[in-house]
């Protein structure tokens, strides 16, 4: 199995990402974890696949895979995993950004090292907590309102005002990787700031379709968070358009919209 | 409050529509004393602008009196009178400090269209469709004015509201048009389009030092106007041979600076015509290039194209072979408001311009399907239709 590549990240001239994900999705499940993800699961499917929208997919997507290790008891690829360690075979996602911030780096950097501010851009996160100097433990909602899913990451490397990269610890819920670079933008631009993730899709061989299905989808995820980003730390807020007068949502609905995000395959807001 | 809103191809409709709140402490709302049509609308009414949705409030050129403003706005108190730059910038992007405010980063809630579209965000506009940002539009009784100290300008005592309001966009991209032509003394000037955008670039190229300026249009009427409130010379394309005529008129090089004010529902008489009506019916084509191939040919060796017609996709049959052998220069864009507004009052206010001549017809929101098919079939001599939309009130 290889590696899903949506753009290399030697791309960008800083070698081959060293933090890998531990590969806890491919772990047993525990009893309490199971069944916390099969109601997880459930929740998720419901609420996911009522709503045809791209994070609605997301959620449908990940709740069947956490339905079928919740209700199962073990990963579908459990045996293979106990075998041997065969870590060369785990299929890691990797996503890739970068955007360019118009202030100094050192402010922008420090923003982003209090990881307890990430959940103010980044919109799938509830909190961030640090709890002790490497470690941070995460929270994000299960869309619907139905739970939370959380885990422990912690920092492998860091370079102030430079580099930070972070993995989630053995055994995480949501097993991933990542990295940011943090450059002067030539010309007085500010900031240009590079990021790197890597996951492992929930339970094999679903994980690997629902991965080839919706990489592009976690791309604009995460192109969005770092929007978010840019937003807060030019201008100290997001803006929003569409909390204000339209003469068709109070009498008919809001039909339309669905229809030109499907059109430009939105897959957000 | 009312508001009027699309409803669908060519269909127009006053709904009763909830009144704007301050949403940020940048925002302010204002309450609209005159809204006008332009020629961009008309693109998004005829269907050629994708991302609008029957509900959009329409309008993006007004003005009218502050009534609440953020706890970060510091320009403005309840009470001013405002104009407002149509483009939404947020002040502090790169794009911004470059004053390239229509490119603003940071304005555009639904940046993943025109990065879709166009491969970049581009800044919020009022009132046009959800890819420049979904903001709703002027053509209602009150506005959220996001970005308030950016975007609205204190109009000076003593000036009229018609001769303001087309400050907020028409006075600007006609100034801006003339700003990117590379005029220099000696230049001889032609324009496209005799439209309100046009009009203003024929006032702003003598603002910038024009030795000629040659209006081209099809209808009279506007040829009447360019001539003699724009000082123009007139070409109507109907009439004569434009390419031809440009020639002869200046001994033969062409003219050193050609505006486009048209964009890409330009119409036309021969067979480019049928093809592009044809392709952009089919939808094959959004935009009907027939001003962007004659300004290309017409223009003078190593002369400038300047280009502030809207075109918003596919264009076909561009004479790009002309363009680089003949070493044009192209430089194009939506306006950058709050970079002209400032000396565009200046100008209104010393008597060098008064863009009050553009508003031919006042109607209440009520009319508005009255009003955009006038101005769209320029009928009784329609130049712009400017709304009150206090006046609908009345009509309940
Ligand atoms: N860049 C910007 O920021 C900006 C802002 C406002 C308007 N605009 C654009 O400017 C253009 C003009 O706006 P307007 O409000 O003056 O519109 P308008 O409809 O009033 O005027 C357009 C004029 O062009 C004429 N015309 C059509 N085909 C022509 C041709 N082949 N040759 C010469 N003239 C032709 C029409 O007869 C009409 O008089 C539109 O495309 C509009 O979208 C751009
Ligand atoms: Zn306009
Ligand atoms: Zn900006």
């Amino acid at each position: 199995m290889a590696t899903i590549k949506i753009r290399s990240s030697e791309f960008i001239d800083r070698g081959v990402i060293k933090p890998l994900p531990t590969g806890s999705s491919y772990m047993n499940v525990g009893s309490t974890e199971r069944i916390v993800s099969a109601a997880a699961g459930l929740a998720l499917m419901y609420f996911g696949l009522r709503k045809f929208s791209m994070p609605g997919l997301l959620a449908g997507a990940a709740g069947a895979a956490l339905f079928e290790r919740g209700a199962s008891g073990y990963c579908p690829v459990n045996n293979l995993v106990q075998r041997g360690p065969a870590k060369k075979s785990v299929e890691t996602a990797e996503i890739t950004k970068s955007l360019t911030i118009n202030k100094p780096r050192t402010e922008v950097y420090q923003y982003w090292r209090k990881l307890e501010n990430l959940p103010t851009f980044m919109q799938h996160l509830e909190s961030v907590s640090q709890t002790d100097e490497r470690r941070s433990h995460w929270v994000a909602p299960v869309p619907g309102g139905v739970g939370k899913i959380s885990w422990d990451a912690e920092i492998v490397e860091e370079v102030e005002n430079e580099k930070l990269s972070w993995r989630s610890v053995l055994n995480a819920a949501v097993d991933n990787s990542g990295e940011v670079l943090f450059k002067d933008a030539p010309g007085d631009q500010g900031t240009e700031i590079y990021v790197i993730i890597k996951y492992l899709p929930p339970a094999g061989a679903i994980g690997s379709t629902v991965a080839k299905l919706f990489n592009p989808a976690f791309k604009q995820m995460l192109k969005e968070d770092l929007r978010r980003f840019k937003r807060l730390m030019e201008i100290g807020e997001i803006p929003v358009s569409e909390a204000q007068p339209s003469g068709k949502k109070l009498a008919f609905g809001d039909t339309t919209h669905d229809k030109i995000e499907q059109a430009y395959e939105s897959p957000l807001l | 409050m009312k508001a009027l809103c699309y409803n669908s191809v060519k269909d127009l409709r006053v709904e009763n529509v909830p009144d704007p709140e301050i949403i940020s402490p940048k925002d302010m709302i204002v309450r609209v004393t005159l809204s006008s049509v332009c020629g961009s609308d008309l693109h998004i009414i005829n269907g050629f602008i994708p991302t609008v949705k029957a509900g959009d409030v329409l309008g993006h050129e007004f003005m009218g009196g502050v009534v609440e403003t953020g706890r970060d706005v510091k320009k403005f108190v309840k009470g001013d009178r405002v104009v407002v730059a149509s483009v939404i910038a947020c002040g502090e992007c790169h794009y911004c400090n470059q004053q390239s405010y229509s490119l603003c980063d940071n304005t555009n809630p639904n940046a993943y269209l025109p990065e879709k579209m166009f491969g970049d965000t581009l800044a919020g506009i009022y009132g046009y469709t959800h890819a420049f940002g979904g903001y709703a539009g002027s053509h209602a009784q009150y506005i959220r004015v996001p970005f308030a100290d950016n975007g609205a300008f204190k109009v000076p005592e003593g000036l009229q509201d018609d001769s303001v309001i087309f400050c907020s966009d028409a006075f600007p991209t006609g100034y801006m048009a003339a700003d990117m032509a590379n005029i220099k003394p000696g230049s001889v000037v032609a324009v496209w389009g005799a439209g309100g955008v046009g009009q203003m670039a024929m006032q702003s190229a003598w603002l910038l030092g024009a030795e000629r300026v040659i209006a081209i249009d099809r209808e009279a009427y506007r040829l009447r106007v360019a001539k003699e409130k724009s000082k123009a010379e007139t070409l109507n394309f109907t009439e004569v041979e434009v390419l031809e005529a440009l020639k002869d008129l200046t001994g033969g090089r062409g003219p050193d600076c050609c505006i486009d004010a048209v964009g890409m529902e330009s119409s036309g008489t021969g067979i480019g015509y049928a093809y592009d009506k044809a392709k952009q019916w089919a939808r094959m084509e959004n935009d009907r290039p027939l001003v962007l191939r004659d300004a290309i040919m017409a223009c003078r060796k190593g002369g400038t194209v300047s280009i502030v017609g809207v075109y918003s996709g596919f264009a076909d049959k561009i004479p790009m072979g002309a363009a680089m052998n003949k070493a044009l220069t192209f430089k194009m864009g939506q306006m950058h408001g709050p970079k002209y507004i400032p000396r565009l009052l200046d100008h209104v206010q010393n008597g060098d311009v008064d863009p009050s001549f553009l508003v031919t017809h006042k109607m209440g929101l009520h009319q508005g399907q009255q009003g955009y098919d006038m101005f769209t079939l320029k009928e009784d001599n329609c130049m712009r239709v400017v709304f009150d939309p206090q006046k609908s009130l009345q009509h309940g």
